[in-house]
């Protein structure tokens, strides 16, 4: 019992960084802007969260720091592709390299800081409950967050106003300028938004996971949490689906080995990146139904008419 | 207040001054950025623009490191053109330096004039299937080639650190992860004597003529070209989507596995796990930089080569650490973006409506 | 009056060697390091040897580095960089700098090289290594005094010799005290990665082991272990201050003493080629303090075994071995050769799970 709760325990910290930022790219493409910048505003985020707590003691101000670090350098994106109508694609990329360079830089002061551990909440008597107690109620209080952050967002997209918009601008921008709603404005709203998620959950990496920065230490999980968005085909329920498949493969791979499973590690590590591939397939081959659910302008600058 | 109104005709003028202007803005850039760091901003500046060309090595060096970058971005270019993304030029220059390799292991006794050019051609094999895999998912299945190239390159970077590390380790290398050293005739032929420049070097700049021949003459090319300005015209002259991705997609991958496999027999010898250096996305901006034309890349990929070799060079002088080219070549890529808006946009002084009607009569 | 031919004369005077100047110009010695030098890990031990270096001899050395050089291609465009440059020594301190180390040392006849942990040598290229399994051999021993649950847990980088030599004496060493102790190991397939090894020690804790070992460069998995409430061994620095309660000893390289007769060998004209391995006895390999809740008598088994593999008279892998797959590896009282020791691709009997290809 103890044992499989403890795997799931570690699932459920591989998956958490995704969520995050699975989610808040999830909400900026259903506005219609594909960044693909998430690993740049992650590897930040995981900077600027070690610094803020390594430099004040606090785990809180190392969470806002991820967070403010990771909308900066998303509105960087948000300018040059909302206001001077560069290249998504390409923007984003340019995020990446600068976000991965820059995070590097700033890091070097602190490769050899250590912190101490990110505070848990265990949550009386359900933290009790066998198997499912220590997996879901005795988390730290990002897990807690990621989970109310999906919830928050599935309820405020399918039932307020601003979900409504934020979809309309997502699905016709023009139709959305014409009815009065400011498009730009929205949109950088959104991106910002989604930076501060993946700088979150990029802090979770260097505060929870590994107490420790290192270099590039994302490796590609910005680019898994883009896949997880199109594998959740937009739904934010289904990214929890997708991030804890990707976290279980990660984990499922070392114990794999631990238990004499003799296949090389990096065949096993291949195994997510394949899964998102064949998911991808799935998704677009699918004609109506998901297909459709893409949002409209998806990538796509919205340039007032004149 | 300001406000970008589009130019009737895209803006030739600053279509080619706005790469100029994003260099001069990124050394700028870097200065403050240097200050900030309490690093000397002349001294480093000075390193990493003037080293490259300091000694014969170091002007070789400069064009081994180049090579690649010309060779992935002339492939990447004509894709963008025509809005076929390849992101995993990476992934498929790793396959290239692996399908190179096992020609040259395999024929790791044989000595013979024909081995290089078979490497070649393994090389650019590979780096084409790889590169086919998001073509067909694309073509057939209409999935996005930009999350299926990314995910393979991440699937390849594991490809070669398993083979590496087993069948194709070196039976007298102690187990240690990396192949036998790749011996005399499945070398690249070094082109300068003394240096490690390579037949490459020669290579990118041929392969931008003859792009840039089919890219304006040739019948495809043209394809490419309107696939890009538009969409529509294109198809309805006759050129289909499908053949256009299949055609860009497999240039690219070929030309990114020949950077591969040259890079693999040339500058370092051997298969190791570590080969993927980078290049494969390096390569976007490379090919942004020059405008997505041909002989643009080829100045692009030489603009780069001095960020990769100044500034290592600023490292060992100096100390400085070594993210400093990423950040680099990030700014120029961010610049190079945020001025690009004004070759198809004026800036414009509009005074606003309300303004005007308040002044009436 | 100025003439060219004046100008000339008086350029080519004032390149001329001064004799005396030429004397008392200091040896220059370089280092290459593929990480940082403040890696707190493997990079860090050679730059504190350096520093030593440099106090020793003074004016009489000028020590240069080179740090964060990481792919081999252009490891060799730095060496190459350090060798014009007026370098009489340059140390190498990676397993990946080898080819580029071999390569430059052929172009440069007059410079003398260091590689550390290689095999290939030439007659200006040296190479150098510690005998880490007789420091694990140490870590073994205590293991087996500390192991409540008899498993222990290895997070290992890749198979090469060098390390299955460490996973094997190890385990011979804790089998030696506790002959229900068992060893699962995990491949991680890189020296450093610390999400990855904490993944692998968080599974290896959970499938059991209560003390740690790693072949690998941070102190992630010595965090995990103080988390979990179980010991761990760190590598290459004293890792006590990330487990202040896990931490049992740190298997320390210390390569200043090799680094000092080097230099020393070059001053006095001394210097050839050679391959030096040395372990605990001239202190190449040492151990952070160890921690107090050892007892008394694996301590002074510990000191016993390490004075008796200083001597000679111990040997981690003294006969009868028998290698995983059944085949005799050492006859009864056989010690292995240097030449064997340096061909070790296998696990040794006992040893449960299959290498990586």
């Amino acid at each position: 019992m103890d044992f499989v709760a403890g795997i799931l325990v570690s699932l459920v910290i591989a998956a958490t960084p995704l969520i995050f930022a699975a989610i808040g790219e999830l909400v900026v493409e259903r506005a219609g802007v594909l960044n693909l910048g998430v690993e740049g505003m992650m590897i930040i985020g995981a900077i600027a969260g070690f610094a803020g707590m390594v430099d004040s003691g606090s785990a809180v101000v190392g969470v806002v720091a991820a967070m403010a670090a990771g909308a900066t350098l998303a509105l960087l994106f948000g300018l040059v592709t909302q206001v001077l109508l560069a290249n998504q694609v390409v923007t984003g990329l340019a995020l990446t390299l600068f976000g991965l360079g820059v995070s590097a830089l700033f890091g070097q002061r602190y490769t050899t800081y250590s912190l101490d551990r990110f505070p848990r909440i265990d949550i009386p008597y359900l933290s009790e409950i066998p198997l499912i107690g220590p997996v879901i109620f005795a988390q730290d209080a990002l897990v807690y967050l990621s989970l109310f952050l999906v919830a928050a967002i599935w309820w405020a997209l399918k039932f307020t106003r601003l979900g409504l918009v934020l979809r309309a601008v997502g699905e016709n921008h023009d139709a959305a300028h014409a009815l009065g709603y400011p498009v730009i404005w929205i949109r950088l709203g959104v991106i910002a938004f989604g930076g501060a998620c993946a700088g979150v959950g990029g802090a979770y990496l260097s505060l929870v996971q590994t107490p420790i920065w290192v270099e590039s230490m994302t490796a590609g999980r910005g680019w898994i949490a883009l896949a997880i968005v199109v594998f959740a085909a937009w739904r934010p329920w289904r990214t929890l689906l997708g991030a804890y498949l990707f976290g279980g493969f990660t984990i499922l791979q070392l114990h794999g080995q631990a238990f004499g499973v003799s296949i090389p590690s990096q065949y096993l590590s291949m195994i997510p990146y394949a899964v998102t591939i064949i998911v991808l397939v799935v998704i677009s081959s699918e004609s109506g139904g998901s297909r459709l659910s893409a949002p409209n302008c998806l990538g796509r600058n919205f340039q007032k008419p004149k | 207040m300001l406000r970008l109104v589009p130019r009737q005709t895209g803006s030739t003028w600053m279509l080619w001054s706005a790469p100029v202007l994003a260099v001069i803005l990124t050394v700028m850039a870097g200065g403050l950025m240097f200050l900030s760091l309490d690093v000397d901003p002349v001294a480093a500046l000075g390193h990493i623009l003037l080293d490259p060309f300091s000694t014969t090595y170091a002007r070789a060096e400069l064009l081994v490191k180049s090579a690649p970058l010309a060779l992935i971005g002339l492939g990447l270019s004509l894709g963008f053109r025509a809005g076929v993304w390849n992101i995993g030029a990476e992934g498929q220059f790793t396959l290239g330096a692996l399908g190179g390799g096992v020609v040259a292991l395999a024929f790791w006794n044989v000595e013979g004039a024909w081995l290089f050019p078979l490497i070649c051609l393994g090389g650019i094999a590979s780096g084409m299937a790889w590169a086919a895999i998001p073509a067909y998912l694309k073509v057939r299945h209409n999935t996005n080639e930009i999350l299926v190239s990314l995910m393979l390159t991440y699937i390849a970077v594991l490809l070669i650190s398993a083979l590496v590390s087993g069948p194709l380790r070196d039976p007298e290398g102690y187990n240690f992860p990396e192949s036998r050293m790749f011996h005399a005739s499945a070398v690249a032929p070094i082109l300068i004597e003394g240096t490690r420049a390579h037949i490459g070097i020669a290579l990118a700049p041929l392969i931008a003529v003859i792009l840039w021949g089919v890219l304006m003459r040739h019948e495809i090319g043209y394809g490419v070209r309107l696939f890009g300005d538009a969409p529509k015209a294109a198809r309805f002259a006759g050129f289909t989507e499908k053949g256009t991705v299949w055609f860009c997609l497999l240039l690219s991958g070929g030309l990114a596995g020949l950077a591969g496999a040259l890079e693999a027999t040339g500058p370092l010898g051997q298969l190791v796990p570590d080969l993927p250096a980078g290049y494969g996305f390096t390569a976007i901006i490379v090919a942004f930089l020059g405008r997505l034309t041909p002989l643009g890349v080829l100045v692009g990929a030489f603009a780069l080569g001095v960020t990769y070799i100044g500034g290592e060079s600023a490292q060992v002088a100096m100390s400085l650490p070594a993210a400093v080219v990423g950040v680099f070549q990030g700014m120029l890529l961010f610049f190079l973006l945020s001025i690009d808006v004004l070759v198809t946009n004026r800036v414009q002084w509009v005074v606003p409506a309300a303004a005007k009607i308040k002044a009436g009569p | 009056m100025i003439t060219r031919r004046s100008l000339l004369a008086g350029a080519a005077a004032l390149a001329l060697p001064i004799p005396s100047f030429a004397a008392s110009k200091p040896l220059k010695v370089g280092f290459l390091y593929q990480a940082p030098r403040d890696d707190k890990g493997w990079t860090s031990k050679h730059e504190a040897a350096r520093i030593k270096v440099q106090e020793h001899f003074g004016d009489k050395v000028e020590t240069t580095y080179v740090e964060n050089v990481s792919k081999a291609p252009d490891a060799e465009r730095v060496i190459r960089q350090m060798a014009q440059s007026g370098h009489d020594l340059i140390f190498t301190t990676s397993f990946s700098f080898m080819n580029p180390t071999v390569k430059i040392a052929a172009q440069f006849p007059n410079v003398k090289f260091e590689h550390c942990t290689g095999y290939k040598r030439s007659a200006n290229l040296s190479t150098y290594a510690a005998r880490y399994y007789e420091g694990r051999h140490v870590l073994g021993l205590i293991s087996g005094h500390m192991t409540k649950t008899n498993t222990i847990g290895y997070i290992a980088s890749f198979p090469i010799p060098g390390v299955l030599r460490g996973i094997n004496a190890a385990y011979l060493a804790a089998k030696s005290v506790n002959p229900d102790v068992q060893m699962k190991v995990v491949w991680i397939n890189t020296w450093f990665d610390p999400g990855k090894e904490v993944d692998a020690a968080t599974a290896l804790i959970q499938q059991g082991a209560d003390v740690l070992m790693q072949h690998v460069n941070s102190p992630a998995a010595m965090k995990v272990a103080q988390d979990k409430g179980v010991h761990a061994f760190g590598l290459a620095v004293d890792m006590s201050e990330f487990g202040p309660d896990a931490h049992l000893s740190s298997l320390m390289f210390n390569w200043a003493p090799y680094y000092i007769k080097r230099v020393q060998d070059l001053l006095d004209g001394k210097w050839v080629s050679e391959d030096t391995w040395d372990g605990v006895g001239p202190g190449m390999v040492e151990f952070a303090p160890f921690s107090k809740a050892i007892p008394a008598d694996v301590i002074a088994k510990v000191d016993a075994d390490v004075k008796a593999m200083s001597a000679g008279t111990l040997h981690p892998f003294k006969g009868p071995l028998k290698r995983q797959d059944g085949m005799v590896w050492m006859t009864d009282g056989q010690i292995p050769s240097d030449e064997e020791l340096k061909k070790v691709n296998f696990y040794v009997e006992g040893i449960q799970g299959s290498l990586p290809t």
